[in-house]
């Protein structure tokens, strides 16, 4: 039996899917098992399919795979959407009571629970709970003790009163007591057992927001959107406790701009959208970066182009976020490669900002965005964070960094690039900004010597960061294989369990993971002395494949999948047989 | 430092490029001799300027400031000032800025509420790019991209911020300086979005919308003593009067409560530790 587990919950739009899934995968995650979802969803309120999926294990677990052992079907579509992942011995869940469901079809080899969970919710309260008994009949299946369940049932419906509580732990125990008297064991037996670790259960959204907060971020404004909305929601109601503030902004264009307003007074600022926004909000980075404001610019990719597939994954905007924009624009790019990274990227991405006065662009993506992850709580040690607010000017040391007349420098021409700033309220500093080219005063000019000593020192940020900062790749397999595998943002995880699965191959691959794109580590040595290179991403040219061949002066093999979903391991491992077999064929 | 601020201590060392006789001068002298009036020293004032003729207000000003994208002066203004409540925050633009391209802006800054005013230096025409019809341009005004005139007509701004639900309209001409540098002061002193827009000739490319137009056409509601601004009513009947033009406050609502202090903003958000915020690993805690 293998060390995971794979389960997953589907129906329709409007069936509760989403909270039944989180009430599990908290379950799982308070019992001390990692945890890894995905989420099958739509654009849409109500209707349609949509699953919430759960991968287990007492070991971490940082992908999804081409396996599902136990499903809860409310729908016979969500049967037939998900029989690649079904094998012999999966287990099916469903109500043969409900009248959509007693012609079911369950395929071959396959095991069937009929579980009345409508009639089961109604006696222990009401129907609203169908979903919580066949939580209960799935806890039975994978011999999972339900007490971790009434933590989580307790966790989401203590706000709302404790009979609802309780009511909910009896509808869990109504389905495992069904399981039990009707199906005594009739398939094969899990063993999800408990550990004593303490785990945290988050997304990459609520780790980039959390980061935000962590790292003195106290002005966030945005427009929602799909999948980027979450990080504005995490924040709505906690950065308030620590005086910041969010705003709901009238468009994209707006939620730039007033975020630009915020950080030039002093605040740190960031907005977060995905790429629809990003087109709009693109008007606004050549300011950001002529005025020297530190702005962090979040986007969690969606598959585009235009509207694309909203609700499905793709990083497809790495080119927008290294060229976008009119002129030339000194910016950095940061791509974290799993969610607690989206945590530490945001705080880095800060500190990037507001010492190089520089817009930040961190790229995340759907899959990572909407993924609930278990972490040690250690991952997000707060004394571990640090804040570095860069060459800020007080009342005390303002005077060396005036004209003779008096008049303050915020672009002055340093050794770094790097020029002082004065927060608005401090005597002396008063001075304008702009996206006309300036000089030291800020003031509009279009002298030829002033324009290239300003273009210079914006881009002598870049090459002071680039010798100051660590832009190290993450690295995983093994560091002497022949084979290099290079890849960015969420695919991470994935990837690490990929070269796992080529290992017991008898394959060693090194995988390098890559979450700094602009300014990126320097990898031409190790693509040039392997004799096999492999860029993976999500989505269908390869963006980062041709910066990094731009890079390296070579060709690169691509193993790129912009069908809206994510990488599983078990494939990706596939994958790369396939390309290396090409290789040698060729 | 206030007291003893005179207005031209608002001046920067950079000579305006506006043409001789415009009325953006007139306008600047008002806005910055308001500035003054109502205790603001430039080390605590912040002027956002949108784009055109108007908008190079910030270089011949002195104050912190910004000059940013074409129409999105006002939430870079909103930004400012909901991060630190203590600045004196300025927005100065056209009307092409504030009704044609950042129009969408300028409903919801009406609607936020926050405590800023905003200047509209109002030409009716582009005078910048030399001469096209402007959101408020006459339906038969000739220009180069519009020779029989635009065809539609003008936006009605002050009819657009009540019906956006403005607490503070009025209207003002540059060449009036002492009621212009009045009106502004209002708008300063006002809680909340004080929303001036001000007729400000342009010489060079608009010979309909002049001064001797203004001068001969402009009724000053201070001369109407019956004209109470917190009468919506009143207000609203002399906004829909397509038949006159009026100087002064025409509206304010003296029940304003400005955004910052709906959501209790009350901190400089530039203050931060040094390291994660206290309790900060209660949101770790969250998660368990």
């Amino acid at each position: 039996m293998p060390a995971d587990f794979n389960w997953a919950i589907g129906g329709e739009a409007g069936d509760g899917i989403d909270s039944t899934g989180k009430i599990f995968a908290q379950a799982l995650s308070r019992a001390g098992r990692h945890v890894f979802t995905s989420k099958d969803f739509a654009s849409r309120i109500r209707g349609g399919y949509t699953a919430y999926k759960v991968r287990t294990s007492v070991d971490q677990v940082q992908s999804v795979v081409d396996r599902l052992d136990v499903l809860i079907a409310l729908t016979q579509r969500t049967i037939d959407e998900n029989l690649d992942e079904l094998h012999e011995g999966s287990v099916i869940i469903y109500d043969g009571e409900r009248t959509q469901m007693q012609d079911v079809e369950i395929p071959d080899g396959m095991v069937g629970l009929s579980v009345p969970l409508k009639r089961l919710a109604e006696d222990a309260g009401g129907a609203i709970m169908a979903n919580v008994v066949a939580l209960g009949a799935a806890c039975e299946v994978g011999s999972f003790p339900i007490e971790n369940l009434d933590s989580a049932l307790e966790k989401r419906f203590k706000s709302k009163g404790q009979q609802l509580v309780e009511n909910n732990m009896e509808a869990a125990r109504a389905g495992q007591d069904y399981v039990k008297e009707e199906y005594d064991h009739d398939f094969d037996d899990y063993d999800l057992e408990t550990t004593d670790e303490d785990y945290v259960l988050l997304n990459g959204d609520e780790a980039i927001g959390m980061g935000a907060i962590a790292a003195g971020c106290r002005y966030y404004a945005g427009y929602p959107i799909t999948p980027a909305t979450d990080v504005m929601q995490y924040l709505t109601g906690r950065i308030e406790n620590w005086g910041g503030h969010v705003v709901q902004a009238e468009d994209e264009l707006s939620a730039i701009n007033l975020a630009l307003g915020a950080a030039r007074a002093g605040a740190r600022s960031m907005t977060a959208t995905s790429g629809p926004g990003i087109d709009l909000m693109t008007e606004t980075f050549g300011l950001v970066a002529t005025s020297e404001t530190p702005l962090v610019i979040a986007d969690v990719m969606r598959s585009g182009p235009s509207t694309g597939m909203p609700t499905k994954q793709e990083q497809g905007d790495l080119n927008m976020a290294l060229y976008g924009g009119h002129g030339e624009i000194p910016r950095f790019v940061l791509a974290p490669t799993t969610v607690s990274e989206c945590f530490w990227k945001t705080v880095e991405a800060f500190n990037l900002a507001e010492k190089y006065q520089t817009p930040v662009f961190l790229l995340a993506d759907l899959a990572m965005a909407v993924t609930e992850q278990t972490f040690s709580p250690e991952a997000f040690d707060m004394d571990a964070v640090e804040i570095d607010r860069g060459f800020v000017v007080d009342e005390n040391d303002i005077g060396e960094h005036q004209t003779e007349k008096g008049q303050f420098k915020p672009h002055e021409l340093t050794e770094d690039g790097v020029s002082p700033r004065a927060f608005p309220g401090t005597d002396g500093g008063a001075h304008m900004s702009t996206g006309l080219e300036h000089d030291e005063m800020g003031r509009r000019t279009e002298d030829t010597d002033m324009r290239i000593e300003q273009v210079d020192k914006r881009n002598r940020k870049v090459e002071t960061a680039t010798e100051r900062e660590d832009w190290s790749p993450r690295e995983f397999g093994d560091p002497d294989s022949d084979t290099l595998v290079l890849s960015w943002g969420s695919n991470e995880g994935a990837l690490v369990e990929a070269v796992r699965f080529l290992e017991e191959d008898g394959i060693d691959v090194r995988f390098l993971s890559v979450p700094y794109i602009f300014p990126r580590p320097d990898l031409s040595e190790e693509i040039n002395d392997a004799d096999d290179v492999i860029v993976v991403e999500c989505n269908q040219t390869g963006q980062f494949a041709d910066v990094l061949e731009h890079d390296a002066l070579r060709r690169v093999k691509r193993v790129n999948k912009y069908n809206g979903v994510r990488f599983k391991a078990d494939e990706l491992a596939d994958d790369i047989k396939e390309t290396l077999a090409a290789e040698a064929e060729a | 430092m206030s007291s003893e601020v005179r207005f031209t201590d608002f001046k920067s060392d950079k000579q305006p490029t506006w043409c001789p006789g415009c009325g953006d001068f007139g306008t600047m002298n008002g806005m910055m001799k308001a500035l003054a009036e109502t205790g603001n020293d430039p080390d605590n004032t912040f002027v956002v300027a949108g784009i055109g003729c108007s908008g190079k207000i910030g270089t011949y000003m002195h104050s912190y400031a910004i000059h940013g994208v074409h129409g999105r002066a006002l939430p870079v203004g909103a930004g400012v000032k909901m991060a630190n409540p203590d600045l004196e925050v300025m927005v100065a633009g056209g009307d092409g800025d504030g009704y044609s391209i950042g129009a969408g802006h300028f409903v919801h800054a009406v609607r936020r509420n926050v405590d800023m005013s905003y200047v509209v230096m109002d030409n009716r025409i582009y005078g910048l790019t030399k001469g096209q019809a402007s959101p408020t341009s006459r339906e038969d005004f000739e220009t180069s991209t519009t020779p029989e005139g635009p065809k539609q007509p003008p936006v009605n701004p002050m009819a657009l911020a009540l019906a956006s639900g403005a607490t503070f309209i009025a209207q003002s001409f540059s060449s009036d300086a002492l009621r212009h540098q009045e009106i502004v002061q209002k708008a300063i002193e006002h809680d909340g979005f004080g929303f001036v827009n001000t007729f400000s000739p342009c010489v060079t490319f608009n010979d309909v919308d002049t001064y001797d137009y203004f001068r001969d056409n402009l009724v000053d509601l201070g001369d109407e003593e019956d004209h109470d601004p917190a009468d919506y009513d009143a207000a609203k009947d002399k906004i829909l009067d397509a038949s006159k033009e009026y100087q002064g406050v025409i509206y304010q609502n003296p029940d304003s409560v400005p955004y910052g202090q709906k959501h209790g903003l009350d901190t400089n958000m530039s203050e931060i530790p040094d390291g994660a915020p206290e309790n900060a690993t209660d949101l770790v805690r969250e998660f368990y």
